[in-house]
């Protein structure tokens, strides 16, 4: 009699975690998991200087990842936004440093103008990704792939190669280690960015168009959606997310490499498709995204706490991300 | 293996496959004799496919017998069956277009010393097969180089490279040229006298009474008949195939056309599948284009909405000359091709059905203002066209997957209704939906032209055509071979032209 009850109870318990995992994914679960185990491992990780550098860190992979999320929902691939955050980042640092160069005074306009240079070279980035995948066929695989290659080496040539320094404390603080009303400004304009995210792809028909063509492409050009324009602009968002990270990447290094945020391109994949955007295109939330990034860097920072060796850090990473995938289709097995 | 013609081969009994909410076969019996050639003839969909997947070993029954020999055997793939002695010819090949004939003739069955090939064996053995068929083929050229009647003779030689005794071939004549079908006849008549048994599926009736022998007429899934191909007439396969029990579920109305809506004059595409076609659809009426798979009467329908690049000829709608027709400028016009492929150009199966429903009506002011949507509005919209397409049970939110398929071809006439459409374009309007799901969308045609509106209903389903249409055109090879008024409509005359493009009845 017992027994069967405590059966029951656990069928019921299995049913529920069963249900939960169609639903949600298996995200939270893994999620809850390494907080408490990081919590349990290390009472550092809870306390509030870490909590503040997780949402800090985190700011920087979200930006990149929400732009890389527009690109896969349309079923292509962004392989070049880690490339785009540091050509951008130069460009920037060297447009400031012209600007200060003729008026050594005029930090507000150096500043601006340096913001302006450095996502403007990011759309532009985007721009020739964008011709190439819509416009001349290229695989999007491809495609950033070159770019990223291309990008790298110009931005090598424009920093021949050396770190751009002398970025004036003035513009670090007003982008970098500043507050503005109380938030850091990278993730004021995170906060920004994902609130816009959101709207453009629930809100309109713009958004709606680039679930659109991801979910099946031809459909969506007979619906008469001009899915060529539709999908050039998505690698152009992207470049421009990656043209903004590049710029706040700046402000808080205070210096303009051609490598910084190389390590960005994976991470945000693996953001997103750890939370569920799927690589076919046309699924994918910008809550499962915002998720996604978290538990990366919460994941990161952890094993940084309780002294995980970085190498075997990247093994987790990478084992953590076809876990992923695996349940991804396991869990669209269920779903059909 | 020592095979006497008329020994019992095959034996199929009571097999049935479900595929979701589709049953493909059911109780279907089938039996083939040794040194016959045994024709399965049936509309698409009616399951022959199915069947010979079956015994290819491609695909396992839910239930149900395959014997080989009075043996009953299982098989487990394609290989299995096989090595068993069935091989099949599919209409899609399965070749590799990027390896030689021989590496294709040989792929899964390379002759091999551990895990060394054995190039010298295999070049030897697809020499002696391609000659002992009578194909001129070089066994090192690349598959992808061959034309499509070459690359029958690759897909056929490696069928019969083993010897098998079923063989299966899938409408083999459907690329080939008419002295390239005699040397396959020839070849068939060849194997039969060996005592091998063919199962021979095809659309065309005259090739019935070339080389079959018997005959199965298949219809949802079952098997209706089985008769001698010798002593049956055309007029008898065909009744056989549609069968006459459903003739009641058209609804009875009368077209009374006004105005021109759509002229297509002299219209030529590009690929060369529509060669100077002339049809003309007024308001209040349907116009039927009827023709045999693959005869272009879909790429009419399509070069209108843009989908096949003109080469000559033009497109009038409402008078007006469409230069170059897009789907957002047909769209825009009023004009809506409703594809026969909802699954890979129609739908986005995952999205929920309001999504589907409003995707090419959204850019319209009512929804969106300088691209805001307005969620409210659409969410109205959605509800009630879907209401109107009875579309059950009805939930804006659930994907469009998770429909059966009648009800997914009602979602994809809904998006048509999103928008003020005027001239409707339906390519084959009931592909694979139930007989409940067909009535419906027979009567929400004639709701449309009882409006006022036009529909052209493209479609393979001849008594479709005869009970739906006002006038019929027919289509052969690209060309629009005959035309009908409602009067003249009659089955004998469009299975004349569909057959052989006269008008005279046969």
């Amino acid at each position: 009699m017992n027994r069967r009850d405590s059966d029951k109870r656990s069928a019921d318990a299995t049913s529920w975690l069963r249900q939960a995992f169609i639903h949600l994914g298996i995200l939270p679960l893994l999620l809850v998991a390494a907080i408490l185990l990081f919590a349990i491992q290390e009472e550092r990780f809870y306390s509030s200087l870490n909590i503040f550098n997780v949402v800090r860190q985190t700011t920087f992979l979200l930006i990149v990842a929400l732009g890389q999320m527009i690109v896969i929902l349309t079923k292509g691939l962004d392989m070049s936004m880690g490339a785009v955050v540091g050509f951008s980042g130069v460009v920037g640092a060297l447009a400031m440093k012209a600007v200060l160069g003729v008026a050594p005074d005029a930090l507000l306009l150096g500043g601006i103008v340096a913001v302006l240079a450095g996502i403007s070279a990011g759309a532009l980035a985007g721009a020739f990704n964008g011709i190439g995948v819509s416009y001349l066929n290229v695989p999007p695989f491809m495609m950033t792939l070159g770019t990223w290659t291309s990008l790298v080496g110009v931005s090598l040539l424009l920093t021949k190669g050396m770190p751009l320094t002398g970025v004036p404390d003035e513009f670090m603080r007003a982008l970098g280690y500043g507050r503005i009303f109380g938030l850091a400004p990278p993730v004021l304009v995170t906060i920004i960015l994902v609130v816009l995210v959101y709207a453009l792809l629930n809100r309109t028909t713009i958004g709606r168009y680039f679930y659109a063509i991801g979910s099946n492409l031809r459909a969506a050009k007979l619906s008469g959606i001009n899915a060529s324009g539709q999908m050039f602009f998505a690698y152009v968002l992207s470049g421009t997310f990656a043209g903004v990270a590049g710029v706040l990447f700046i402000a808080r290094t205070g210096s303009a490499e051609a490598l910084n945020g190389s390590a960005y391109t994976l991470q945000a994949i693996a953001a997103c498709v750890i939370g569920g955007v799927s690589l076919f295109g046309g699924i994918g939330k910008v809550r499962d995204v915002l998720l996604g990034a978290f538990f990366i860097t919460i994941l990161t920072n952890g094993m940084n706490l309780i002294r995980v060796e970085s190498y075997i850090q990247s093994i987790v990473l990478g084992l953590v991300l076809i876990l992923s995938l695996v349940a991804d289709q396991f869990r669209m097995k269920l779903l059909k | 293996m020592i095979r006497e013609a008329g020994q019992l081969l095959l034996q199929v009994r009571a097999i049935s496959k479900r595929y979701g909410a589709v049953q493909a076969l059911s109780r279907m019996d089938f039996d083939l004799a040794a040194g016959e050639v045994h024709v399965l003839f049936g509309e698409n969909g009616a399951g022959k496919s199915t069947l010979i997947n079956v015994i290819c070993g491609a695909v396992p029954p839910d239930e149900g017998e395959v014997s080989l020999r009075g043996k009953q055997i299982k098989l487990r793939d394609v290989h299995d069956a096989r090595s068993r002695g069935i091989s099949a010819m599919f209409q899609e090949f399965s070749l590799a277009p990027h390896l030689s004939v021989e590496e294709n003739i040989y792929l899964g069955d390379e002759p091999k010393a551990g895990l060394w090939l054995k190039r010298g064996v295999r070049r030897h053995g697809a020499k002696e097969a391609l000659e002992r068929f009578g194909f001129d083929l070089n066994p090192s050229t690349m598959v992808g180089m061959l034309s499509r009647a070459q690359q029958q003779m690759v897909e056929m030689a490696k069928a019969l490279r083993t010897g098998p005794d079923v063989l299966i071939l899938d409408e083999p004549t459907a690329s080939l040229s008419e002295k390239e079908t005699e040397t396959l006849f020839s070849l068939i008549r060849d194997l039969r006298i060996q005592g091998v048994g063919i199962i021979y599926i095809t659309h065309r009736i005259k090739e019935i009474k070339e080389i079959g022998d018997r005959v199965t007429v298949m219809r949802d899934g079952k098997s209706v008949k089985t008769v001698d191909a010798g002593s049956t007439d055309h007029k008898e396969f065909v009744e056989l195939m549609i069968g006459r029990t459903f003739d009641n579920f058209y609804p009875q109305f009368t077209c009374e056309p006004t105005e021109e809506r759509l002229a297509v004059e002299n219209l030529s595409t590009v690929s060369g599948h529509v060669r100077s076609a002339t049809i003309k659809v007024h308001a209040g009426e349907i116009v039927g284009l009827a023709g045999l798979v693959g005869c272009g009467k879909s790429e009419i329908g399509r070069a209108v909405f843009g989908l096949e690049p003109i080469l000559s000829g033009s497109v009038k709608h409402e008078g007006t000359e469409i230069k170059r027709p897009t789907p957002r400028r047909m769209l825009d016009r009023g004009v809506v091709y409703i594809t026969s492929d909802r699954h890979n150009e129609g739908l986005m199966l995952l999205r929920s059905t309001k999504e589907n429903i409003s995707l090419s009506a959204l850019s319209l002011s009512e929804y969106s203002r300088a691209s805001w949507i307005n969620r409210g509005a659409e969410q109205q919209m959605a509800q009630s066209v879907a209401k109107r397409m009875k579309v059950t049970p009805l939930d804006l939110s659930k994907p469009v997957s998770a429909y059966s398929g009648g009800n997914q071809q009602k979602i994809l006439i809904t998006k048509a209704l999103a928008r003020d459409t005027r001239v409707f374009i339906f390519d084959e309007p009931t592909v694979g939906i139930d007989v409940s799901a067909r009535v419906e969308v027979y009567n929400f045609m004639k709701d449309l032209i009882t409006a006022g509106e036009s529909v052209l209903m493209i479609s393979s389903d001849l008594p479709e055509i005869i009970n739906m249409s006002h006038r019929v055109y027919v289509v052969k090879d690209g060309e629009v071979v005959d035309h009908m008024e409602k009067s003249e409509i009659a089955e004998p005359r469009l299975l004349n032209a569909f057959f052989s493009g006269t008008k005279e009845v046969a």
